[in-house]
């Protein structure tokens, strides 16, 4: 399988801590690719170089072959690149059904097509098919504010879906989410997974969640790899155990 | 509902300037003018997040572009047409500051700006007529219908009110209404899923900054005489005090933010020398307990059984 994200030898400094420090891996189409490490280990830096958050300081990011270091988050996005955050990021203001179009209007037509077009840029049916599949009907006119945090949570990895991305970085999903919500969101993310071939990148501390979703797994600490392999493999690495896991 | 509600409003809007003499019609007036560059703050500010305290400063351009043209002979709307693209372009050179830096730096940058434009008004005399100001500013005719008496004038400010309102509504209930709401609820997530908040943000400064622009044009035929002083940093805190106390970020707003700063504190003429206390403790009252403005409390009063 070809890659779809390539990462080589970047590194963020802020002033004299390393944050990240050469990391370089690839991730294939359809694969879902696990990140964890311990806390400060570079794992959301590492997101936000990727994403064009934050400038790395030295490296490469490539999306089919194609160079992407240090370009606008939005340009990122036009190119089928989805994300969520650590913290919740929905607009508390608008409803989970305008949250949903908002995710997707940009990419329908130019600025001023937007302006003189459908309200809903003809993403309405879009955004009530996303709605139903995950779950959140009855909730669709409330304003996502009024939503409770685990309701919210699976809003804000919704809206990373509404255009249709190829590989998508979701940062901590299951944070704060409870298991009964947390299986529903597996499932969601595994369909998604297997009927629109779409890749994932997730960093998780939830461990049960990591290695029941994910087929591959990179171990960070200190801004560096320090372990790579399928699930099973990473768990009962002794490195692995020693700066992460722990007995 | 809203529309018969809209409908209910027009009624007394239409009927009221039949029952009052020419002061009272020339306050009606001067709400509907000051709604329209309210309008236009509200977009920047309410929709978007942007503080701006320059926009008595379009206003300004506005007023002299329409009172240069027409003491010159020329028609109102070759003055709507250069004050709109001339406040669009400049409002869209104020916005980049705004990609820099945000709330009271931005707020700073505007006041700035706001000043560069009150000295420019003061001091380039050769076009301004500087502190002597330009009068006998003519009040237009429309396709044969002369607006020269105060009446007719205030229907003439009612219309371009109604088509801007129109115009605005439209723009805040399109995708670019939710790009601009995104942008000031999270510039960061909305960047993170294709919003471009570098061109909204420029956007929502240049549509904001023209209808400035379009009420300053409409200012100078209604008081017939301009000087520099009427467009100052007093005017952009009134304004700032429009958007806020009627309630940021609602359409309806500016409206009811504009009937406050204009219309209130003549209603309270009836209290001799205290009229001007009375308003503002009623404006600290209303800021102190609710915050997000008369619109604000309304909804904060009608979801209070939920």
């Amino acid at each position: 399988m070809s890659a779809v994200l390539e990462v080589r030898d970047l590194a963020k400094a802020f002033g004299g801590i390393s944050a990240v420090n050469g990391v370089s891996f690839d991730v294939r189409e359809g694969e879902i690719l696990g990140l964890i490490g311990p806390n400060g280990s570079g794992k959301s830096t590492l997101f936000n170089c990727i994403l064009g958050q934050l400038a790395p300081s030295a490296g490469e990011v490539r999306i089919d072959g194609r160079a992407i270091t240090r370009m606008r988050p939005c340009d990122l996005n036009r190119l089928g690149i989805g994300r969520t955050f650590q913290l919740l990021q929905v607009f508390p203001q608008l409803t989970v059904r305008e949250n949903l179009i908002l995710a997707g209007q940009e990419h329908r037509g130019s600025m001023w097509s937007r302006l003189v077009g459908r309200r809903d840029a003809g993403l309405g049916a879009a955004a009530d098919r996303m709605i139903e599949f995950f779950r959140l009907a009855a909730l669709a006119a409330e304003k996502a504010g009024s939503l409770s945090y685990g309701q919210q949570k699976l809003l804000d990895v919704a809206m990373a879906f509404m255009a249709g991305p190829r590989l998508v970085l979701l940062d901590e999903p299951a944070g704060g989410v409870n298991p009964t919500m947390l299986a529903g969101l597996r499932e969601r993310l595994r369909e998604i997974n297997a009927v629109d071939r779409a890749t994932f990148v997730v960093i998780e501390h939830n461990m049960e969640f990591v290695m029941s979703l994910c087929t591959r797994v990179l171990v960070l600490a200190e801004g560096r790899i320090i372990a790579e392999g399928a699930p099973a493999e990473v768990r009962s690495n002794p490195r692995v155990i020693e700066a992460y896991l722990g007995g | 509902m809203k529309r018969l509600l809209l409908l209910l409003l027009l009624i007394p809007l239409t009927a009221t300037p039949f029952f009052l003499k020419p002061y009272g019609i020339y306050l009606l007036s001067l709400w509907a003018v000051m709604t329209i560059a309210a309008i236009g703050l509200n977009l920047t500010l309410g929709y978007a997040g942007q503080i701006s305290l320059a926009q008595a400063a379009f206003v300004g351009i506005g007023a002299y572009a329409g009172a240069l043209l027409t003491t010159q002979g020329w028609p109102l709307w070759s003055a709507f047409l250069l004050a709109t693209a001339l406040c669009f372009a400049v409002g869209w050179l104020l916005g980049y500051p705004a990609l820099r830096v945000q709330h009271h730096y931005l707020a700073f940058v505007t006041l700035s700006f706001s000043t560069l434009v009150f000295l420019i008004l003061r001091n380039e005399e050769w076009l301004t007529k500087g502190v002597y100001g330009i009068s006998g500013i003519p009040r237009p005719t429309v396709l044969g219908w002369s607006t020269k008496a105060p009446v007719d004038f205030y229907f003439f400010c009612l219309g371009i009110l109604a088509l801007v309102s129109l115009a605005t509504w439209w723009l805040v209930r399109s995708p670019w209404g939710r790009a601009f709401t995104a942008l000031r609820e999270n510039a960061i997530r909305a960047a993170s899923l294709g919003v471009d908040t570098r061109r909204y943000t420029l956007m929502a400064f240049a549509v904001g900054s023209a209808l400035g622009g379009i009420a300053g044009v409409l200012y100078a035929p209604l008081v017939q005489f301009i000087e520099p002083t009427a467009f100052a940093l007093n005017l952009s805190l009134n304004l700032l005090l429009m958007v806020i106390v009627g309630g940021s970020g609602y359409f309806l707003g500016p409206f009811l933010g504009a009937a406050v700063s204009v219309l209130l504190p003549e209603w309270l003429r009836f209290s001799e020398g205290l009229y001007l206390i009375l308003y503002a403790v009623f404006v600290m009252i209303l800021m102190a307990f609710c915050p997000s403005g008369l619109l604000g409390l309304a909804e904060r009063l009608r979801r209070f059984p939920r």
